[in-house]
């Protein structure tokens, strides 16, 4: 009987950990949602009180999403939940939660360098930004696939691989231009390096999602 | 009680405690090994059950192996569980899946070559079918109910630690179900060849209940079976967590499952009662290998899966379990009722030659 009341509280903590995840997925997917907004806002009217607030909003939301990190990972293992996957649910948040930091990185880069974008080129990186969003999008769906609906991982991780094609061919396509311009080369270099850091975001997501393909073998197995 | 009496018991309780020892790991190894449960749960739920299982359904296994051959003297009946329990150990030593029954079938049958008592014709031929169905039972079980739980599972999209919780319960619910099933089944192997001998007498309790002494001999094997479980199992469970075949905790309910149902069916009293009011055929009633019915259903979902990561050797070795444990048995059985009977002057069997304790009492199944 004492058992059978501990299972069933097992079954409360065990809820409170699903929405914690949830929670977890929703920071990211939300972070780069305003990620997008920001960077739209910056080359629109530069480094603006708008922006700086942008910013301020992943800063909090990035923060958050630690928090729920740490209490994910720790009922996780003192819990001994999901004795065979956890590592790799472990790896999971961890990947994701790098997402947020390449987010947060990057706003923080405009705010400080603030550089300076010629209306040519904001196009390329309002498509390019477009690109890393929707990658990011995608792998929120896969990893929620994840955890509910093992099978429909396979539906949203190409997509996070199509994603990161397109970016790259944006980020060659934009890089190209910049240094064929006639800006000086400390300027083409300072946009090159904005360039990159967007860029850095597909790619990371393509490798969160080949890691999430074997985890989700690993399961099926 | 003489003095005797209880030695002569302790090779019933020895085979109890290297049975609770060796196979509650059958029924909480993977478990216990993937650590979805914790030990100490693990060891108290089987305990309890296996008591449970063998005091309230042992009668009906205990029963066929009484007819294969009526051990009439107590020194008789401590060889024979003694040359079981060492044959156990021998086969376990060599890494084969070997259970109770084979050794002890094997060990009757030394005793009745002994006495010169005929060998029960159809008794035999009841428990060496029942065998060769038992993994292959176990595995057609496995089979089903492991696309029965897949489906169930996808179609259920459940989140993946609510899965886990499930599991975890399904697991525990599932090894309580196979400990009464182990204790139903194969208390007959640790105590049955006493029942003829019984020292104890039945009595009621408060008038409401007969307290049998067969009930009275199965708690005791029971008990040290449960003290097989708590002392010695738990490094078996970690070894055969992903002994065979590294299985998902979703598998490896299927398979506790599968074992319990197994030896469920070949134990229970009131499903053959069931059967024959419907005039349909009756499951014997035998003693089956429970690690036998662990293999087969682990081979049952190796096979499902395309035949992938199935170990050959431990299928030969299920065969070779059929004879070569029986024949261990038979022979130091054999040998060792010679010594007892020649060298320390006990009677063996009822009729021979020695002195020592013949407490002969009626063969009595427990009160329904």
């Amino acid at each position: 009987m004492i058992e059978l009341t501990k299972k069933i509280s097992l079954f409360g903590r065990t809820r409170e950990l699903e929405g914690e995840i949830d929670d977890f997925l929703d920071k990211l997917s939300q972070c780069s949602l305003l990620f997008k907004i920001a960077i739209k806002v910056y080359l629109n009217e530069g480094c603006t009180d708008d922006f700086e607030n942008k910013l301020q909003d992943v800063n909090k939301m990035e923060s958050d999403a630690d928090h729920l990190r740490r209490a994910i990972e720790t009922k996780l293992y003192a819990q001994t939940l999901i004795p065979e996957s956890r590592g790799d649910v472990l790896g999971l948040i961890e990947n994701l939660d790098q997402l947020l930091n390449l987010f947060e990185g990057s706003l923080w880069a405009f705010s400080i360098e603030k550089p300076e974008i010629p209306s040519e080129y904001h196009n390329d990186f309002e498509a390019l930004t477009d690109m890393a969003v929707q990658s990011v999008e995608s792998l929120v769906l896969a990893s929620r696939a994840f955890f509910r609906n093992i099978d429909a991982v396979g539906d949203h991780n190409h997509k996070v691989m199509f994603f990161e094609k397109e970016a790259d061919k944006v980020s060659t396509k934009l890089k190209k231009s910049i240094f064929g311009s006639d800006l000086d080369l400390s300027q083409k270099t300072h946009l090159r390096n904005f360039v990159e850091h967007i860029d850095n975001v597909p790619d990371w997501a393509e490798d969160v999602a080949d890691r999430l393909a074997i985890y989700a073998i690993k399961r099926t197995v | 009680m003489e003095i005797s009496v209880i030695i002569f018991l302790t090779s019933g309780l020895f085979l109890g405690w290297a049975l609770g020892a060796n196979d509650a790991a059958n029924v909480f190894g993977t478990a216990v090994g993937t650590r979805m449960i914790r030990f100490s749960t693990a060891a108290v739920v089987c305990s309890v059950f296996v008591i449970l299982g063998a005091v309230y359904s042992g009668a009906g296994a205990a029963a066929t192996l009484g007819k294969l051959g009526a051990i009439d003297a107590l020194a008789g009946a401590f060889m024979v569980a003694f040359s079981a329990a060492l044959a156990v150990h021998m086969m376990t030593l060599a890494g084969l899946p070997v259970s109770t029954t084979q050794a002890i079938v094997g060990a009757i049958i030394g005793w009745n070559l002994f006495s010169g008592t005929a060998t029960d014709a159809d008794s035999l031929t009841k428990i060496l079918t029942t065998w060769v169905v038992c993994p292959i039972l176990a595995a057609v079980i496995a089979i089903g109910l492991f696309k029965l739980t897949t489906a169930v599972l996808s179609r259920a999209k459940l989140h993946l630690l609510r899965t886990d919780a499930y599991t975890r319960l399904g697991l525990l619910l599932a090894g309580a179900f196979g400990s009464y099933s182990l204790g139903a089944n194969n208390i007959g192997n640790v105590m049955g060849v006493f029942v003829p001998t019984s020292p104890f007498t039945d009595f009621d309790i408060a008038g409401l209940f007969r307290f049998s002494s067969t009930e009275q001999l199965f708690l005791l094997g029971a008990i040290a079976i449960g003290i097989g479980v708590m002392t010695y199992s738990k490094r078996v469970m970690l070894t055969v967590g992903g002994g065979l075949m590294p299985l998902s905790p979703v598998a490896a309910w299927v398979v506790v499952m599968s074992h319990s149902i197994v030896l469920f069916l070949f134990a229970s009293q009131g499903l053959e009662n069931f059967l024959a009011s419907y005039g349909l055929p009756t499951i014997p009633l035998v003693p089956v290998s429970s690690s036998q019915a662990v293999v087969g259903a682990v081979l049952g979902i190796a096979i499902l899966k395309g035949g992938r990561g199935v170990k050959w050797r431990v299928l030969g070795g299920i065969g070779a379990g059929w004879v070569v444990a029986p024949a261990i048995a038979g022979i130091v059985c054999f040998i060792g009722l010679y010594f007892l009977q020649n060298v320390f002057d006990q009677k063996v069997y009822a009729g021979g030659p020695g002195g020592g304790t013949t407490a002969v009492v009626e063969y009595t199944l427990p009160a329904k």
